[in-house]
């Protein structure tokens, strides 16, 4: 091998393993249609909405045809700043209302509707091994649990609920989104979770939910708006129209989200 | 040697070949590429360094949360890199220096660490030393719970880094050679003495540049970190981690603050290994 190949090869390996720090994980794109969709509606939505607004999704592709839903799910401060650097989306569905003023107060979303709310519950390992049974037992020392950060919306739900009923959490380690607490718990990692009750249902027979009643004291309100330069607006009402509507509100509502 | 070979097909003196440059005739068209090329990778360089509010500098990098994911990276980077040169020193050896079956299946399942996503390392660490993994029920006994520990950052950072000290240092050893290794021993050096004063300083320069790459590699790391080790201030969450989080919600001038700190020891850790590699 030639010095300078080698030399330059190792700048580059040097280069690759710090600069791509950043690189998030947070967002997918479902761009499995290919073609036929003659437009693309491309919708932001929370993480906790993956399962319902997929579905939501697909519904409305079939009542529209020709069109085809994207979705890019996330954290929803992870989106709003992607949608705040230009990321290419008509409608935002934020899964806190902290979250969807930011766009709303800078005029990048325009009269957001509050269209679902969430709780809290207690996620653990199908076997619960801390036995976890109230939100108190989450403050027992050597409980690991595990939260969302204070900055997204689960995490501040979560301090608030610590607010209120007066139990502190020690938590050990706290999570980008409610999908990460999920993992930590789905893998007998932590003894439990704080998680929204939509997920518990979602996560199916992987996790064992606890409902606590202080819950209904900490409603998380997720409104949904159109992005202002959207080139879809009229297809984003819509699509806001069909998630507002009975037969969206029914799919919610199974999903386990309350009224907003 | 490829350096004398194309000498022979030159016209030009020798002395051209070794100073190097135009004098040797680049096609012209070459340079529009690695222009757009290098564009490439210094604009969004300069794009972060433009996003900096540098009035808010200091006091941004000088907040706790901050400090707490300095200290803990450049803490566990040291400590993951010790366990690097512990690990990938015999590694290296044993892979440049001896012969057996299935050697080459070998050496790429030790490099495996460097190109699989960070993600599916952090994984594979969880189902191995996670509470449920495989040696979980043995650590539990043990009384080790390592998941959500700073432990647990350490042993991320060493599993993704630990090949790119392996894969230097053995270039290294394979370009010095056996030669003084051979003549130490037939004048009676054994083979500890043999390694200790012979081998081991004339790959100096490789395994120092090694092991500086294998920092950086660890003060970068991310998925395997948040995968296997989680995200709580102070004990897991990292400089990336940290940068990762402030990004995404409460405030992107602390994050671009950060990760400035990180492009300036990126470009620190570049300069040094390749005056190591020089050195060779």
């Amino acid at each position: 091998m030639k010095n300078p190949l080698k030399k330059s090869v190792v700048a580059v390996v040097a280069a690759a393993a710090l600069l791509p720090l950043t690189a998030a994980c947070g967002s997918s794109d479902d761009s499995s249609g290919s073609g036929g969709g003659s437009k693309t509606l491309t919708v932001f939505a929370a993480a906790s909405l993956t399962d319902t607004f997929t579905k939501l999704g697909k519904e409305f592709d079939a009542k529209h045809p020709g069109v085809h839903t994207k979705f890019s799910f996330g954290g929803s401060s992870d989106l709003v700043s992607e949608i705040q650097s230009g990321a290419p989306a008509d409608v935002f569905a934020s899964a806190d209302t902290t979250n969807m003023d930011k766009l709303t107060s800078d005029g990048t979303a325009t009269d957001p509707k509050n269209f679902a709310s969430n709780v809290l519950e207690i996620a653990t390992p199908p076997d619960n091994p801390a036995k976890i049974s109230s939100f108190a037992d989450l403050g027992k020392a050597g409980t690991k649990v595990v939260v969302c950060a204070p900055e997204v919306p689960c995490g501040s739900a979560a301090q608030q609920m610590e607010k209120k009923t007066g139990v502190k959490i020690k938590p050990v380690s706290e999570e980008q989104s409610v999908t990460d607490v999920l993992g930590k718990v789905e893998s007998g990692e932590a003894d439990a979770g704080l998680v929204y009750v939509t997920d518990v249902k979602a996560a199916g027979d992987q996790v064992k939910g606890v409902p606590f009643p202080q819950s209904s004291e900490v409603v998380n309100t997720y409104p949904i708006a159109p992005i202002a330069d959207s080139k879809q607006s009229a297809l984003a009402k819509q699509f806001i129209d069909f998630v507002l509507s009975a037969d969206g509100q029914k799919v919610l509502r199974n999903a386990g989200f309350r009224k907003p | 040697m490829p350096a004398s070979a194309s000498r022979d097909r030159l016209t030009t003196p020798v002395a051209a070949t070794a100073a190097g440059g135009p004098a040797l005739g680049l096609p012209r068209w070459l340079w529009l590429p690695a222009l757009v090329g290098a564009v490439f990778v210094l604009l969004p360089l300069v794009a972060m360094v433009t996003r900096v509010d540098w009035t808010r500098f200091p006091s941004l990098l000088t907040s706790q949360a901050s400090l707490d994911a300095l200290t803990l990276s450049l803490k566990t980077a040291l400590a993951a890199v010790v366990l690097c040169v512990l690990f990938g020193v015999p590694m290296a050896v044993v892979l440049a220096r001896t012969q057996f079956r299935g050697q080459s299946i070998v050496r790429s399942l030790v490099l495996l660490p460097l190109v699989l996503p960070p993600v599916v390392s952090g994984m594979a660490l969880l189902y191995t030393f996670g509470r449920r993994g495989l040696l979980g029920h043995t650590l539990d006994v043990l009384g080790l719970s390592v998941s959500f520990t700073t432990t647990a950052v350490v042993m991320a950072q060493t599993f993704v880094a630990l090949p790119f000290l392996v894969i230097s240092l053995e270039g290294a050893l394979r370009t010095a050679g056996r030669r003084y290794d051979v003549v130490a021993a037939t004048l009676g050096a054994r083979p500890t003495t043999v390694f200790r004063r012979v081998t081991l300083p004339l790959v100096l320069p490789g395994l120092l540049s090694g092991a500086v790459l294998a920092f950086a590699r660890c003060l970068g790391e991310f998925g395997a970190t948040i995968t296997f080790a989680g995200s709580l201030q102070g004990t897991t969450r990292t400089m990336p981690i940290q940068i990762y989080l402030s990004n995404a919600s409460s405030d992107p001038d602390a994050a671009v603050a950060l990760a400035i700190v990180l492009v300036v020891v990126a470009v620190l850790v570049i300069g040094f290994a390749r005056q190591g590699r020089s050195a060779v």
